[in-house]
């Protein structure tokens, strides 16, 4: 059914239609709509069997998403951002585990300084955590992906994470088709835990392992994530069967056939980059695009075989990594080793900084010249970075950063972008 | 596309007018788009929202930067934020306001721009008289319907009663009819006016 709703309704109203057991809920934005929209449907009984857990802060969330599940329970949380942060040791847990929780996380920017706005911090931060991690481009893709998510996490026994551009998506209202509860069940099992905690048939989780085991239980984790390479394309392709849509998947290409320039993303900057890609294309550019759907596990062949007839790749992302450049570039790099491709990363979006088509067209005009740097920060305001650099080598008490610059930039309030 | 540009202050409804519009425009089986400008919310602070509305699928995610049309539910605006930046030449703009163009100093800024397309509604006292509560976001829809003709009046009363029930429902689509009123008289008088 066609509605014109709210992302994080959408992603609400997705998630109740996989029958979570257990939800534990703990605010933070820009997460909080999704599971305010659930918390509604257990109270007002729409959401049954289904408990609706209020814990104390989002380690507890985690906390009791792992005993939910463990003790057989379909189990879900959402976060954001610090929130995400702070539930790190029991992240790694419920993976470690092989506890098949479904995530959403609001991608949001990594304080400090605070941010609440979007970037891809918080959830790659998390790349080697052992969940598995998909990203949505549009809230179509982001209900969908929740309804593989299950499907997917509960047959491999690993938790997944489904990320979605917070404020971009979360609090975007555009179309989705809502798909039925009985499209949903015959698509998604019961489910039927590899491990459970149960009274009669009693057994320990969580074994002390020491070094004669860890490395060959923690490669286990790694072959599960491989084995995840062969079975998300399958799930997306039952799931087009099923649902007539194109969901999900390890990446998309888009007008990628003799494309000389390749941009490569992950989420809904995707929209933004395939108009460009359009515009450019007309005007006689051979551009195309290629979306990364499932960052973990990165799909290294797969990246290989779209890129390597390119002669160069642009890889825009939303995260930086401190005193190196990108992640998302890294892992492009490696699946293109053995490739002749010139590889460039864009450091765009943090923090919420909005990436728009002009500075794309720009962006990737200098990039056919193999006019760009090694690592490129689009649209950063240098003036700004280096008074603050010059303030700091005048004076040793040259105070706060972020202050300071806050003021150099002068009345936000008043600006549009 | 048609791109409209909300501006207002936090607690004037500035985000839910964009996604009202947009459900109008999707129950007249169109795409649309909403979302807000992201900012903290704090009441009385200035706050934008934006709407795309298309016949085919919208994938752009930047803030709209050169509007078909803006609505402003705040004329204080005027003098703090730059809300007519980017604003296409025969673009549609309504004000929330009980002055004329002239009245608010614009006369000079806008002499080359359509006359037709420049109206003024007086949304927050339409509001009072049909809600009794200052929310000028939901009559304001209904002078967007007369101005741009994107959109039908009755599309919005729609969006209304999806949004609100009873009494909420019923004072909002009486304010915005009669927005709507206004706003196709004063077309109609710029347009007259321009003929003479």
């Amino acid at each position: 059914m066609l509605k014109q709703i709210e992302g994080s309704r959408a992603v609400a109203e997705a998630v109740a239609l996989c029958r979570p057991e257990v939800i534990c809920a703990y605010p933070i934005s820009p997460q909080t709509h999704i599971v305010e929209a659930l918390g509604e449907m257990v109270k007002s009984g729409a959401l049954s069997p289904c408990e609706f857990i209020n814990v104390e802060s989002e380690f507890a969330a985690m906390s009791v998403a792992i005993g939910a599940s463990a003790g057989g329970a379909r189990s879900y949380t959402a976060t954001a951002s610090q929130g995400l942060l702070f539930m790190v040791e029991a992240v790694y847990n419920a993976s470690g585990l092989g506890l098949p929780i479904v995530m959403t996380v609001a991608n949001r920017a990594l304080g400090a300084p605070i941010n609440i706005w979007n970037d891809h911090s918080d959830s790659v931060s998390q790349r080697d955590s052992g969940w598995i991690q998909l990203f949505a481009e549009t809230n179509q893709e982001a209900l969908d992906l929740h309804i593989q998510a299950f499907r997917l996490a509960e047959e491999l026994s690993l938790p997944v994470m489904v990320c979605m551009d917070g404020f971009i998506l979360t609090h975007a209202y555009e179309r989705v088709d809502m798909p039925t509860q009985e499209q949903v069940d015959a698509y998604l099992p019961p489910f039927e835990p590899r491990q459970v905690l149960d009274p009669d048939d009693p057994v320990s989780i969580g074994a002390m392992v020491g070094p004669e085991a860890f490395m060959e239980v923690r490669y286990l984790a790694h072959a599960k994530q491989i084995e995840a390479l062969q079975r998300i394309p399958v799930l997306a392709e039952e799931f087009k069967r099923q649902f007539g849509r194109d969901s999900g998947g390890l990446l998309h290409t888009y007008r990628c056939e003799g494309a000389d320039t390749i941009a490569v993303a992950m989420g809904s900057v995707l929209g933004t980059i395939k108009d460009v890609v359009d515009e450019m294309r007309e005007a006689g550019h051979k551009i195309g695009v290629l979306g990364i759907t499932s960052f973990r596990p990165f799909p290294l062949a797969a990246v290989r075989m779209a890129l390597r007839q390119a002669k160069r790749v642009v890889v825009l992302e939303k995260t930086l990594a401190v005193g190196k450049g990108g992640v998302l570039a890294t892992d492009v790099r490696m699946a293109l080793a053995v490739e002749p491709v010139e590889v460039y990363t864009v450091i765009a979006g943090l923090g919420g900084r909005p990436i728009t088509k002009r500075s794309l067209h720009a962006l990737f005009r200098k990039a056919e010249k193999d006019d760009l740097d090694p690592v490129t920060f689009l649209d950063l305001n240098r003036t700004l970075v280096d008074k603050q650099l010059q303030r700091e080598k005048e004076k040793r008490r040259s105070g706060p950063a972020a202050e300071a610059m806050l003021r150099d930039v002068g009345a936000v309030a008043a600006r549009l972008v | 596309m048609f791109q409209v540009r909300i501006h207002g202050r936090g607690g004037q409804g500035v985000v839910t007018a964009a996604e009202m519009l947009s459900v109008a425009a999707f129950d007249e089986g169109r795409h649309a788009q909403a979302f807000p400008s992201f900012g903290s919310e704090r009441t009385g602070a200035p706050v934008v929202a934006f709407c795309r509305i298309d016949d085919r699928e919208i994938r752009s995610r930047e803030p709209i930067m050169e509007p078909d049309a803006l609505i402003v539910q705040d004329a204080t605006l005027l003098h703090q934020v730059d809300v007519f930046a980017g604003l296409k030449s025969d673009g549609y703009v309504l004000i929330n306001t009980g002055k004329t163009f002239a009245e608010l100093g614009l006369a000079e800024f806008f002499a080359q721009h359509r006359a037709d397309r420049l109206c003024t509604v007086p949304a927050t006292e339409l509001a009072l008289k049909h809600l009794g509560r200052p929310l000028p976001n939901v009559p304001l829809l209904g002078g967007f319907a007369a101005i741009s003709s994107t959109l039908k009046l009755e599309s919005v009363h729609k969006a209304i009663r999806e949004r609100f029930s009873g009494k909420l429902a019923e004072g909002n689509c009486a304010a915005a009819s009669e927005a709507y009123a206004v706003v196709k008289k004063e077309m109609e008088e710029a347009r007259h006016a321009q003929a003479d």
